[in-house]
């Protein structure tokens, strides 16, 4: 039997409302016990005095590019960038090559998961069949396959009635919708937001409208399916207040918001540099400010990174040639501290949850919690310690992020999954 | 100019002010018979233009062969783009032949700005996408001190596609740094509000008999139909809303100066009438871009000499 005790850390776990100093003791992998001065015998002990012990966090959003893109990301590699931000779990988006529309594909990365993987993988399926938009996908078995949500992440369903019937279908299977709102014909062409940035640069604008139009088509068809419906990387103020009227009206509506969503804004592209494109594109003020806001008033569920690998090679082009996204799983921590906690627009256990229960409710996922007999996933990380960020550093394969050599005050110290240590800060 | 010259916004108004000097003190050399200097002698400028253009390419050629450089223009056709190589690595492969400075024209706006962070070489932006297009707004200027003793105060009426002109852009930025009252005028999806916010002293319109009322200077924009991907506006009004007709000349100053960028497509945006009238500063300008971008040659590439 291996043990392992966490000895004096500020234990955080929303799921029980607990927020003290305690000790946890991990045993063969599940939650054993959280109490005060835990006598654990021969336990290896594991010192976390001054840091603070949360269940293992949870990325809904991210991409490991495994299958067919393999030189920008591996399952393995991607695993390995979560553990070093802090993450025990991802959901992986389905567009691979080939897409993950069917249960071989959901099975394929559940399989090099278990082998290669050091965190816990959850797969997103295809809403439609290679995303195309407009036969369903094999929603069903690639849930019995172990997907957890179905999404056409980047590539939105444009056709309302496939939407429709997505999301009746999706209901009877009870999992859950996850949409990119993205009006394809309203942002077409753009490279980032519309605003006085896009005119100064003379770049093509991704209105804020092409994002908005689309949340409320899908809340209302929430409405009428009785769906339930998760917006992806909300980025505007309209956006954010109609998940919140969804919500007053007692809608199976959530959403999360990804850091660089709060943390940057269209005016930060001033340089041509592709590190700042990404989908939905930075915003303004204003809505960074929304975001922030709607996060301290609850209305978003979970802190998601989107993390979008892209080699060197293609993010070194013309802007207008780059293709969307940045890497994010090794800053979030850090950002979310910086631009929430430390800011003091929310506290240190809301923070916890927009990473744990937070997401695993948005998915029904049985993770997020330290209760006894759980698995042992742990996040443990420091909110003082002052570090900086070298993308050359990163366990990514990829180094398409904004943030290198940005410094940051706090971020993740130990990452345990299934009770064995993943990832330790150095 | 740390180095180069990628755009008009990023300048203060007293190096603009230096380049326009310049560009005056070798305007006179442009009609006299022997028209070359040895300044740039045994310097050598690259002129990389990805994109089609004859005004400007042979501005620059002419401007650096007056200077004493020696020059080579590349256009894109033939060039090892087209056989996939990145533009990195082809600004890469020509930098690696030691030019003293790169003048570039290339459809991507923030093209030369990305490779300016690479590239120890000066780049000279030659027209970047739909972002700028500096050396156009100096002759332009230069062509109004032509006619006028100064800058301020004026009234210039910009009229056509503003949302995709990098002359628009460029301009804008040049003429509110010296204090011109700018009215922008096109159908309202080529006009984004957005343009009011980009430098003091802006004003925009959709009506382009407000835009001329009491301008001094009118300066017309060709239909970029080659980057109309959609319908934004219906073509076949377009000269019957925003041509400009001679009586729209009638309702700006007496003295107004009518310019164009070039090429011009007369009767889709000027009438020939206007185009060929004595108001017409159209063919002044290209002759002002020779002795601008000689102006710009000259401080870009000494300037390296001197480091």
């Amino acid at each position: 039997m291996t043990r392992l005790l966490i000895r004096g850390g500020r234990v955080i776990d929303p799921a029980a409302g607990f927020d003290a100093l305690r000790d946890v003791l991990v045993e063969d992998g599940k939650i054993a016990a959280v109490g005060r001065a835990i006598e654990a015998g021969d336990a290896e002990l594991l010192d976390a005095t001054g840091l603070v012990v949360a269940p293992g966090f949870i990325d809904l959003h991210v991409h490991l590019r495994e299958p067919g893109i393999e030189h920008a990301e591996t399952i393995e590699s991607g695993a390995r960038a979560a553990a070093a931000g802090g993450f025990t779990s991802v959901c992986c988006m389905p567009n691979t090559i080939p897409v993950n529309d069917s249960a071989t594909v959901t099975s394929f990365i559940v399989e090099r998961a278990r082998r290669y993987a050091v965190v816990n993988v959850f797969p997103i399926g295809a809403i439609t069949k290679e995303s195309a938009g407009e036969q369903l996908a094999d929603i069903g078995a690639m849930k019995e396959a172990g997907a957890v949500a179905i999404s056409d992440d980047g590539q939105p369903v444009m056709n309302s009635r496939v939407m429709r019937r997505a999301m009746e279908y999706a209901r009877s299977f009870g999992i859950t919708v996850i949409d990119h709102c993205e009006d394809l014909n309203l942002s077409a062409g753009g490279d980032i937001h519309e605003g006085v940035s896009s005119v100064r640069l003379g770049l093509r604008g991704i209105p804020a409208v092409s994002e908005e139009v689309m949340v409320a088509r899908d809340i209302l068809l929430s409405q009428l399916t009785g769906a339930r419906l998760h917006v992806a990387h909300i980025s505007t103020r309209n956006s954010l207040a109609m998940v919140r009227h969804a919500r007053d009206l007692g809608l199976a509506v959530s959403c999360e918001a990804t850091p660089h969503h709060f943390s940057l804004t269209d005016a930060d592209v001033r340089t041509y540099d592709s590190n700042y494109k990404m989908k939905p594109p930075l915003r303004t003020s204003c809505d960074t400010e929304a975001v922030v806001d709607a996060i301290a008033a609850g209305v978003v569920d979970a802190i998601a990174t989107d993390h979008a690998p892209h080699t060197g090679s293609i993010k070194m082009q013309e802007f207008e040639c780059c293709p969307f996204g940045i890497t994010g799983l090794e800053t979030a921590l850090g950002l979310a501290l910086e631009k929430l906690v430390h800011s003091g627009r929310i506290t240190l256990p809301h923070l916890v949850k927009l990473f744990t229960t937070g997401p695993a409710g948005v998915v029904g996922l049985d993770r997020g919690a330290l209760r006894p007999g759980a698995p042992a996933d742990i996040t443990i990380f420091s909110v003082d310690r002052e570090w900086t960020f070298d993308v050359n550093q990163s366990q990514s394969k990829s180094k398409n992020s904004p943030y290198h050599q940005r410094c940051f005050k706090g971020g993740p110290a130990v990452t345990i999954v299934g009770g064995r240590v993943v990832w330790k800060v150095s | 100019m740390a180095s180069g010259l990628l755009g008009i916004e990023e300048l203060e108004r007293e190096q603009i002010q230096a380049l326009l000097d310049r560009g005056r003190y070798y305007q006179p050399m442009q009609t006299q018979p022997v028209k070359k200097l040895d300044t740039l002698r045994g310097k050598t400028i690259v002129n990389l233009f990805f994109e089609p253009s004859t005004r400007t390419r042979t501005s620059f050629e002419i401007a650096a062969k007056r200077l004493g450089a020696d020059t080579i223009s590349i256009s894109a056709q033939g060039s090892s783009l087209s056989k996939g190589e990145s533009l990195v690595d082809t600004l890469n492969t020509l930098d690696a032949m030691r030019p003293d400075a790169i003048v570039m024209r290339h459809a991507a706006s923030g093209a030369p700005h990305f490779l300016a962070r690479f590239l120890p070489t000066p780049i000279i932006n030659a027209g970047d996408g739909t972002h700028e297009h500096p050396t156009q707004a100096l002759l332009d200027a230069l062509t109004i001190l032509d006619h006028r003793p100064s800058l301020e105060g004026l009234r210039v009426a910009i009229i056509g596609d503003i949302s995709h002109s990098r002359v628009a852009r460029s301009n804008i930025h040049l003429l509110s740094k010296f204090g011109v009252d700018l009215v922008l005028c096109g159908p309202a999806p080529l006009l984004p509000s957005e343009f009011a916010q980009l430098a003091p002293g802006i004003t925009l319109t959709t009506s382009i008999e407000e835009a001329v009322s009491g301008a001094d200077v009118i300066m017309m924009l060709r239909v970029q139909l080659e980057r109309q991907n959609e319908t934004t506006f219906p073509k076949s009004e377009y000269f019957q809303f925003y041509g400009l007709h001679l009586e729209h000349v009638r309702l700006a100053k007496p003295d107004v100066i009518v310019m164009h960028p070039g090429p011009i497509n007369r009767g889709r945006e000027i009438a020939s009438e206007v185009a060929d009238s004595p108001s017409s500063a159209i063919l002044n300008q290209v002759e002002n871009g020779v002795a601008v971008r000689m102006a710009v040659l000259e401080k870009v590439v000494a300037q390296v000499v001197t480091q």
